[in-house]
């Protein structure tokens, strides 16, 4: 836990600085606004923490809600009785494209990076060669109420949010994910204890596609089709997990802190935003602050690593 | 793992062809680049055009330039087990650099040409020393960097800018026989990098780090220094991709790098070559074939007018399928 303390820190302090330039963000409206546009890119760290914990990458989440959406969008149509079964048809294609990216990962043992660079090229041209180059079709508004909806003043997607987060959490504390931390840790070492590294592998990469999916159904709710929609997911996922001081090449994190940094991620963009750094220079920001807040992190790490050692 | 390596045939001679061979995950990408050929061959028969022709040879070198150039500054920092996401945008970066220096006058384009080399290196600089010194992953750092770049071009561009001369556009466009001047110089890009990384001691270095860092600092290279030196190298490459790119354009662009998909088509490009995303194994020759692959499938992708985004679907099962092939060999060699 202490390796995830400074994220939480660096959380606090941006929200209280957002709560200083706008001090109504902190009442509930507010917050829960801000929560709920978080929410489909914290659902996405939460599935690439589980990739990256074991020790892969999963390069294909952004492609893969883009493909999400434009499918919802040409096979609802905007017809209501379409909206249940294809909802169920997204999840089912996130959890068999994660399959996909397992098998080929572990058992064809190509590096995961180009098998999920793989898979976004496949992913991406297949949706629009199906299309015909731009998203066609509408998505219903009862599966738009989703993403932008609301329980009474709760909106759906914090506690689809709230959700993902008790069953991530559950997970790894669970057998599972001892397993998973193990071998991202060290492979050899956990399939010589026993541990089935491909099947667990194979799980985290479904566990990442079925994330993509869930975010795929909040953001075509919220943000609505287009094929722009997914750009730049996997980055800002990956960027999240290393943020929550989760280790690239596995073995080392927490999912909480991992979820907590797609949280820091989102509040600098509300800061950039309300500080009039929109556009042109964010992208600029963000970068130097990823680069020093790892950097910062990485700062233990070689007493960590120091202790490690026997 | 280390078996193949024990086994490896010891080639008697010296020479270089006998050295090329030895290099196996290079001879591979050859042997598929010599059957997509023959299939091209065939493809461009039935379709009635003809694939050797000096025209689809023009143009397949001419694509290949940029992207093998990069590739190139690619193979070195992956070699090194490290890696580069900023290239994308550092084209574009130096395009602009090149175009809005030179202006449109012949006179200027030392000064431009210089301008991109530092421009470049200094960004390699950075890469280098944010890797090493902060030690921050190369995948967080270059990306960073790369978010940074894209914030300087958003924040000063919308679209093309600056001018290039006529005589420095020769770079893109003349040739010597059936070879364009850029694909000339993508060779001696990759002739460098090839003595770079076979006859100095900077190159076995590279190849110690990728191996094994520990190991190698253990024995006394300083780590750090190499790991910098193939980020500045990489840049550097970005950074005549760029200037070959501004040629052609006769400007600068912003969104030039990032529309080629330079940064993961290269990384692409090197490991299809045979050299190994994690470092210490694979080289030079292996991303040149690489590079032409890709090329190679993009002209009879063209020839066929096959549309764009299947071309996408093809080249992600390619990109697998030709690692999954990789990987069943070294595991059974």
């Amino acid at each position: 836990m202490r390796r995830a303390l400074p994220i939480f820190v660096v959380l606090a302090g941006l929200l209280v600085a957002i709560a200083i330039a706008n001090p109504y963000f902190l009442e509930p409206p507010a917050f829960l606004a801000f929560v709920k546009r978080a929410a489909p890119l914290v659902i996405l760290a939460a599935g690439q923490y589980f990739v990256i914990v074991s020790g892969e990458f999963d390069l294909s989440v952004g492609s893969l809600v883009t493909a999400e959406v434009v499918i919802a969008a040409r096979l609802i149509d905007g017809s209501a009785a379409a909206t249940w079964p294809v909802l169920g048809l997204l999840i089912v294609v996130g959890a068999l494209i994660g399959l996909v990216n397992g098998i080929v990962t572990t058992l064809l043992r190509v590096p995961s990076f180009i098998t999920t660079l793989g898979t976004l090229l496949i992913l991406s041209g297949a949706v629009f060669l199906w299309t015909g180059g731009a998203p066609r079709g509408a998505l219903s508004p009862q599966f738009r109420e989703l993403g932008r909806g609301s329980l009474g003043p709760v909106p759906w997607s914090v506690l689809i949010l709230v959700a993902v987060a008790a069953a991530a959490i559950y997970a790894m504390r669970a057998g599972f994910g001892h397993t998973l931390v193990a071998t991202g840790d060290n492979d050899r070492a956990a399939a010589l204890s026993g541990v089935r590294v491909a099947r667990v592998r194979t799980a985290a990469f479904m566990i990442s596609g079925l994330s993509a999916a869930v975010a795929a159904i909040l953001l075509g709710g919220f943000a609505g089709v287009s094929a722009q929609v997914g750009q730049g997911l996997e980055f800002q996922a990956i960027t999240a997990v290393v943020l929550g001081g989760v280790a690239l090449g596995g073995g080392r994190g927490s999912v909480v802190a991992a979820m907590a940094g797609a949280f820091t991620l989102e509040a600098l963009f509300t800061l950039l935003n309300l500080y009039g750094i929109s556009g042109a220079l964010e992208p600029a920001v963000q970068g130097v602050i990823i680069i020093a807040a790892v950097a910062l992190g990485a700062v233990n790490l070689p007493r960590s690593r120091a202790a490690a050692a026997p | 793992m280390t078996q193949p390596l024990k086994l490896r045939r010891v080639p008697a001679g010296n020479s270089f062809l006998r050295r090329l061979s030895a290099d196996r995950p290079a001879r591979a990408v050859y042997v598929a680049l010599a059957l997509l050929i023959v299939l091209g061959w065939l493809l461009f028969a039935l379709d009635g055009g003809r694939f050797l022709s000096q025209e689809n040879i023009v143009g397949i070198q001419q694509r290949s330039a940029a992207l093998g150039i990069v590739a190139i500054g690619q193979t070195l920092v992956i070699l090194a087990g490290s890696l580069d996401l900023s290239v994308a945008y550092l084209i574009s970066l130096t395009s602009l650099v090149a175009a809005e220096i030179m202006a449109g006058a012949d006179a200027n384009v030392p000064a431009a040409v210089a301008a991109v080399l530092a421009v470049s290196a200094l960004t390699g600089l950075v890469n280098g020393l944010i890797v090493t010194r902060l030690r921050v992953h190369a995948f967080i750092a270059t990306l960073g960097v790369a978010l940074i770049i894209r914030g300087a071009l958003d924040e000063r561009y919308d679209g093309p800018a600056g001018g290039v001369p006529e005589s420095f556009q020769h770079l893109g466009y003349d040739r010597v026989g059936p070879f364009p001047v850029s694909a000339l110089l993508w060779a001696a890009v990759g002739a460098c990098a090839w003595l770079l990384l076979s006859r100095t001691r900077l190159g076995y270095r590279i190849y110690a780090v990728g191996g094994d860092a520990e190991v190698a600092r253990l024995s006394g290279v300083r780590t750090e220094r190499v790991v910098v030196a193939v980020h500045v190298l990489c840049s550097v490459c970005a950074g005549i991709a760029g200037l070959l790119l501004a040629s052609r354009l006769g400007a600068g662009a912003p969104t030039v790098g990032t529309d080629g998909g330079y940064d993961l088509e290269s990384i692409a490009a090197v490991v299809l070559g045979g050299t190994a995303l994690a470092g210490g194994r694979g080289g030079v020759a292996g991303t040149v074939g690489g590079v032409l692959l890709l090329a190679v499938l993009d002209s009879i992708f063209n020839q066929l007018e096959v549309n764009s985004f299947a071309k996408d679907v093809v080249r992600g099962v390619v990109l697998v399928a030709a690692l999954a092939i990789h990987a069943r060999r070294r595991r059974t060699a």
